[in-house]
């Protein structure tokens, strides 16, 4: 029975993670058409940002508290700067190239972005474990996790909502979605594109960049880790459906939950398993699972 | 209308490798060696680029052809390079055939994220396989061919070689003619317009699924060599950076001749080992940049260097 519960806690704090990272490459694809393999380096990118900014927070005698806040401005600081860089400076000339070639073009952009990482960083691993374990522990049961694994929860719930929210709600996501759409009607309709473009790869760099900054309190954060994410999002993305925000919700929970089943009943088959259940879902539904809505997919 | 030369190129330059093998000193004989490896993997990608497809999951294949021969040698104590080679061609064209049926439904994005799929699941398996040394991989050493044991370690060296060199110019004349098969003309129409192919009554899934097997197979025999080449193998070779590599250089290299892809396969072999030497922190970002300027001004890859100032003159 306990085993069942941490298999279920255990999943929907991996699933939080893993949709806090697929989220943003989602809403670029939906938007933009591109896989955005450089999604990856931003992460690392949050991730070291988060680490240094946190540990010259904590280093120089501030409430350790603030080291969140540290987190979160490391995350934003990533997706401003990283962002409009990556669509202003390149990605802008490469508009209506095939959706193979540009997914080969940010493949470039990762490449340079990794040995970026490695160039200011260093190859040693960096470590900002306090604000992990900060904020004490809850119980279920017998099983005892950090509380910092609600905040990953919440942010996720969070992003998930407000995102949900501007879609449906606001004008700048009736524009999105108009984009989204049909990018050339929506532009004849006086839709500035470039500038929506502009703002979701920004928006998506940020995610990219958040995920990676509320990860590095849980790891040791080293060269790689953008590597090993960029195809964890690329199965959460393609399962739940390329461009679709559900489809990215039910797909990181169905992940999140079967890899934590491995973990605690088959741990041999851990990353086995993810591949195995995006294997399947191409499969079976060959564009994902909410790929029906064709026209109003984010 | 100029003869074709590649054959001719093909052969001398197959025959000027064998012959100053011998004389060249390890590292040069090494570096072309696993050029040689790489590239045949390379020709594999073009021949699926050239029909449209892009697959970023061929690091299973090479993996798998790597495995294949490294188990023989490991858990059956067959280390034997002949043998090895067979090994992995029914190993890469068993589960090639299999997936192919699933993958030719595939195109664009798809392909590539399915293959992808395909080739993290090996990488999973064989990551946590205690039995094949998990992530660290293991050690081969093939000492015999065809049954003959080799005397000494140049001696051994030199036959690697060889037989890689051997490969390269039988995949390359291979390719050369299939390329001006009914099947390889094909390859090239379904990129530029799949329906008009189907009206024409070819099948398109199936033109698809064999060159899917051939590039297959080739990745697994390049797998294999560079596997006998190095002596060491280990579950990277399946993982995507592995896979996207190969799709970075078949770009580098063009998809307009059967040698393009040995000279891209050589460059990006020469530049890492130099890179690795003097440089070990940049020399993504090199690529990178190289792979930018490619894409944006010679989408025709480096070979179409060559055509251009040959019309030109």
């Amino acid at each position: 029975m306990s085993q069942i519960l941490a298999v279920l806690i255990d999943g929907l704090i991996y699933s939080s993670w893993l949709f806090i990272i697929a989220v943003g490459l989602t809403l670029i694809y939906g938007v933009m058409k591109i896989l955005n393999i450089a999604h990856g380096s931003l992460y690392a990118l949050g991730a070291y940002s988060a680490a240094s900014l946190a540990g010259y927070w904590i280093n120089h005698g501030h409430s350790p508290m603030g080291s969140y806040g540290a987190l979160l401005v490391a995350a934003v600081l990533v997706g401003l700067v990283a962002g409009p860089i990556i669509e202003r400076g390149l990605l802008r000339f490469m508009y209506g190239k095939d959706e193979i070639v540009l997914v080969l073009v940010t493949y470039a952009v990762f490449l340079i972005l990794e040995d970026l990482v490695k160039l200011v960083w260093g190859v040693d691993p960096y470590f900002i474990a306090q604000p992990y374990g900060l904020l004490g522990n809850f119980s279920v049961g017998d099983l005892t996790y950090p509380n910092y694994n609600l905040v990953l929860f919440g942010t996720a719930v969070l992003v998930g909502a407000v995102l949900a929210w501007i879609l449906a709600k606001t004008r700048q996501g009736k524009m999105l979605l108009a984009v989204i759409h049909d990018r050339e009607m929506s532009a004849a309709m006086g839709i500035n594109v470039g500038r929506v473009y502009f703002l979701t790869f920004t928006a998506g760099a940020m995610l990219g960049a958040l995920g990676g900054a509320l990860t590095a309190p849980m790891i040791s954060v080293q060269p790689g880790i953008g590597a090993e994410t960029i195809v964890l999002a690329f199965a959460v993305v393609v399962i739940g459906g390329l461009g679709s925000l559900p489809g990215a919700a039910l797909a990181a929970v169905l992940v999140g939950i079967v890899r934590a089943a491995a973990v605690h009943y088959r741990p041999e088959l851990d990353l086995f398993s993810i591949y195995l259940v995006m294997a399947a879902v191409l499969i079976l539904r060959p564009k994902g699972l909410f790929s029906a809505q064709e026209a109003r997919k984010i | 209308m100029r003869r074709d030369r590649t054959p001719v190129i093909l052969v001398a330059v197959a025959a000027l490798l064998l012959a100053t093998g011998p004389f060249l000193p390890r590292w040069a004989m090494f570096l072309v060696n696993v050029s040689l490896c790489y590239g045949i993997v390379v020709l594999g990608m073009m021949l699926l680029m050239r029909t449209g497809v892009v697959s970023f999951g061929h690091g299973l294949y090479y993996c798998l052809g790597a495995y294949a021969a490294g188990t023989l040698d490991q858990v059956y104590k067959v280390s034997d390079m002949a043998v090895m080679l067979v090994a992995a061609v029914i190993a890469t064209a068993a589960v090639s055939a299999a997936l192919g049926l699933l993958l030719r439904k595939y195109r664009d994005i798809f392909f590539a994220m399915l293959s992808l799929a395909f080739s993290m699941i090996l990488y999973g398996l064989l990551v946590k396989t205690s039995a094949l040394g998990s992530s660290d991989g293991f050690n081969i050493a093939a000492a015999k061919i065809a049954g003959i044991q080799v005397a000494g370690t140049a001696g051994e060296r030199y036959v690697r070689y060889a037989l890689t060199v051997l490969c390269a110019l039988g995949s390359g004349a291979f390719m050369y003619r299939y390329l001006r098969s009914h099947m390889g003309r094909l390859a090239e129409a379904i990129r530029d317009n799949e329906l008009r192919v189907e009206y024409m009554g070819a099948s398109v899934r199936n033109v698809i699924h064999v060159n899917y097997v051939i590039s297959a197979v080739l990745a697994g025999i390049g797998g294999a060599l560079a596997a006998i080449a190095v002596g060491h193998i280990d579950p990277e070779m399946a993982y995507w950076t592995t896979s996207g590599e190969f799709v970075f250089v078949g770009i580098l290299s063009g998809t307009g001749n059967i040698l393009a892809p040995f000279l891209g396969a050589f460059i990006f072999e020469t530049i890492r080992s130099f890179a690795y030497e003097y440089s070990p922190n940049t020399w993504q970002m090199a690529l990178g940049i190289t792979m930018l300027v490619v894409i944006m001004f010679l989408p025709g890859g480096l070979w179409s260097l060559f055509t251009r100032w040959r019309k030109a003159a």
